[in-house]
This record gives structure tokens, C-alpha cells and sequence, in this order.
């Protein structure tokens, strides 16, 4: 009688693979990960932070972000409001030069090397690209040296060069779920479109930086879809946001994300992307509360936003200085960053 | 003063029903939406350490953080 083969456990797989060679999980084994018992979830978030220190190294990058633009989008993006199309009470509104100043500013002075400027919009238009050279150019005459990002939808090679020009050095543009999952989500574009845009991006020289949503109904194997789907892309940054069920959106009835399950996420996806900038983004207070965001920063996470997001508040950014520096986790610096 | 009609989270009245979770949000995650004199959908704009609302009627609210 021959004994049945071993099964072979994913984290063992995952030290040798991820840990040990630096090669990211394939779609089957990510899955695996999102699938273990809550009882591996410790042994998960271990290992995932020691790939994070492994291939990224201690520091921890911090960013703030600024909505320029809210509301009025003419897109559908089911999770966002901040569309025209569905009954948000979220109205439109545009931040002037000063406030757009004062936002960097506040965003420098919590240590922060990233300060990315948002617009709810398909794509950018003539106003807005020339509102986004004013604004850039009045941060810099206001003696603030931090990096500027962008997220302003859809472009065309044109305006890919008008944001390198400018002097933006990492663009972000979510694909937001599994390429299979994004038309249950989004009707009025394409995951394509998207690809397409990040490929420009990618192609003149500006950072990448494209995460998603975590809880928008996809299933886990979506999940792990979307995970490689990323690591094909090979993005500088991925943010990775649980969705915040808001009122009037298509998704208000969803039910938030639980801890367990968005810890489980943020390991798999740290196990997926060994060198990437993992950064938790939206929906993290509402997922974790305060205990969790702990967890998370020591299970692969070495990126946050800080302050308040687009539409919707944040922890103070001090707590969450008051935590990296409990966690004895660096800031990264200015610096290290140029 | 500010009388408190409206829920800024719902913008339904504050008599009518429970607002419980529409306080949670407001102390989590969400800066006032509707006006608590009027119910009008305010304009807000969230910024990094802040928020301001502003009601056509009323006038602007802020955070004090
Ligand atoms: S394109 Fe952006 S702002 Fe517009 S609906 Fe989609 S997520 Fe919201
Ligand atoms: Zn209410
Ligand atoms: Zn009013």
C-alpha cells in the first residue's frame, strides 16, 4: 500500500518561492491562500512581512491625496459616490489653487514623500489639465518638494506627455477588480481602456500605481485573478481599498469587509507582489477598525494613505504616525525616494 | 445656533426612524452631507486634515481638527 501523496502547504511553497526566489504566486496558489483556515491567517501575515522587509525593505511610504474635482462623473463605476449616474448625495465641487496649496502642504508636514491630486472624471479636459500646472507649479512656489501623483482618469498619449512634462512622477489609474469581474461593475468603460492607459504610463517613464476594491461581489478566485492580473502589470504601487458601502451607489447594501477575510487578502496579495508598494488605502476603518491596521502593517502592507480621503475621512494622520512609530517601522524619506 | 432637524448623514428628519448607524458613519468615516437645518445636499469638500460643508441656504460648516 502506497501512502496517499503529502498535500503540499502553500506557505511552505510560498517561503521557498516567494521568500527565498523573490517569484510571485501564480493565480491556483493565491487562491489556496485566500482559501486557509482563519487559524493560518497568523502564519500568513508572518510570512507575507517577511517578504515585504525581505524584497522592500523596512520603510514605510506615506501619502496624502486631495480630491481636485468631486463629483459629477459621468462614469458608472458601481462602488464610486462620486457619479453623476446613481442618487449620491455627494455634489460636485472643485478646490481652488490655495486650498490645493494648503492641502500639500498639510500633507508634507506629516512626513509624507507622496501627495497625489485626484479628479472625479472620464478623462482629463483642457480646464482641468491646466488647473493641475497651475496647482503644481503653485506648490513648488510654495517651497514644497514633495512628489506629485496624479489621478485624473483616461488619457490620451498627449496628455501622458503633458503630466510628464509637468513634472508628475507616478500616475495612478486603478483596474479596480478581476478582469472578468469589471463589467458587473463598470458598464461605461472598459478594463481594456484602462490596460491601455496604464501601458502609456508605463511607456513614458512615469510610475505606475493601480490597485483596486476589495468586496465589490467578486469571488475569491476573482480575487486571486486579480492579484496576478496586477503582477502582470508589474505596478510600482498597489493600493488596495475595501469597499465603503455608500449611500445611493449601486453597492450601498453590500456588507463590509471582514477583518479576517481583508487580512487574508492583504497577505495573498503581498504574496503575489513580493516587490510592489503595497499601500492600504480606502475603506480600512471601517474593514479593521483600529486594531487591524496593526495587523496589516505587519502583514505585508508598507505603504498608507494618511489624513482624510476623496469623500470620505480618515484617522488622524498622527495616529497613524503614532502607530509606524510603535511599530518601529522608518518613514521613508524625500530622499531615498529621488 | 444650529437646530438640529435633518440628518446630515440620511437627510431624513432626526425624529423619524433611527439614525444610529448614520451616527456611526459620521463619527467614522463621513463628513456631513445634508444640511441639519434644511436637509439641502451641501457642497463638500474634503481635504487632507479636513472638511468643509457648505449649505446655499445656510451657510459653510468645518472640522475643528
Ligand atoms: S471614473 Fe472614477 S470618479 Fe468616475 S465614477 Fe468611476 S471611480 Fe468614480
Ligand atoms: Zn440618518
Ligand atoms: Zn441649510
Amino acid at each position: 500500500m502506497t501512502a496517499a501523496p503529502e498535500q503540499i502547504d502553500v506557505l511552505d511553497e510560498a517561503r521557498e518561492q516567494v521568500l527565498e526566489r523573490g517569484v510571485g504566486l501564480t493565480e491556483a496558489q493565491v487562491l489556496k491562500v485566500l482559501e486557509l483556515p482563519e487559524d493560518r491567517i497568523p502564519d500568513l501575515l508572518a510570512l507575507a512581512h517577511e517578504v515585504r522587509e525581505r524584497w522592500c525593505g523596512p520603510e514605510v511610504e506615506v501619502e496624502g491625496i486631495v480630491s481636485l474635482k468631486t463629483g459629477g462623473c459621468p462614469e458608472d463605476c458601481h462602488f464610486c459616490s462620486q457619479s453623476g449616474q446613481f442618487p449620491s448625495p455627494v455634489r460636485s465641487a472643485w478646490l481652488d489653487i490655495p486650498g490645493l496649496v494648503r492641502a500639500a502642504r498639510q500633507t508634507r508636514d506629516t512626513g509624507a514623500t507622496e501627495f497625489c491630486i485626484v479628479a472625479a472624471v472620464r478623462g482629463p479636459d483642457k480646464r482641468l489639465l491646466s488647473q493641475v500646472r497651475d496647482g503644481i507649479k503653485a506648490i513648488r512656489e510654495d517651497g514644497n518638494d514633495i512628489q506629485i501623483a496624479c489621478s485624473l482618469g483616461m488619457l490620451t498619449q498627449e496628455q501622458v506627455d503633458e503630466l510628464v512634462a509637468m513634472g508628475v512622477h507616478r500616475y495612478n489609474h486603478n483596474l479596480e477588480t478581476a478582469r472578468s469581474h469589471f463589467p458587473e461593475v463598470v458598464t461605461t468603460h472598459s478594463w481594456e481602456e484602462r490596460w491601455d492607459t496604464l501601458r502609456m504610463i508605463r511607456d513614458a517613464g512615469m510610475e505606475v500605481c493601480c490597485g483596486g476594491i476589495i468586496g465589490m461581489g467578486e469571488t475569491l478566485a476573482q480575487r486571486a485573478e486579480f492579484a496576478v492580473q496586477l503582477a502582470e502589470l508589474e505596478p510600482d504601487e498597489v493600493p488596495l481599498n475595501f469597499l465603503i458601502p455608500n449611500p445611493g451607489t449601486p453597492y450601498e447594501n453590500y456588507p463590509v469587509v471582514e477583518g479576517a477575510e481583508a487580512l487574508r487578502t492583504v497577505g495573498a496579495f503581498r504574496l503575489a507582489l513580493p516587490r510592489t508598494i503595497l499601500r492600504f488605502a480606502g475603506g480600512r476603518e471601517l474593514t479593521f477598525g483600529d486594531l487591524g491596521a496593526k495587523q496589516g502593517m505587519l502583514g505585508g502592507i508598507n505603504a498608507i494613505i494618511v489624513g482624510n480621503y476623496l469623500t470620505n475621512l480618515g484617522r488622524p494622520a498622527q495616529q497613524d504616525l503614532d502607530m509606524l512609530e510603535e511599530l518601529s517601522m522608518p518613514i521613508k524619506a524625500l530622499s531615498q525616494t529621488l | 445656533m444650529i437646530t438640529t432637524v435633518y440628518c446630515s448623514f440620511c437627510g431624513k428628519e432626526e425624529a423619524d426612524g433611527d439614525h444610529a448607524f448614520c451616527r456611526q458613519r459620521l463619527s467614522m468615516i463621513d463628513p456631513p452631507r445634508y444640511c441639519a437645518e434644511c436637509a439641502r445636499r451641501m457642497v463638500v469638500q474634503v481635504t487632507p486634515d479636513g472638511w468643509t460643508a457648505r449649505c446655499s441656504r445656510h451657510g459653510e460648516l468645518g472640522s475643528a481638527r
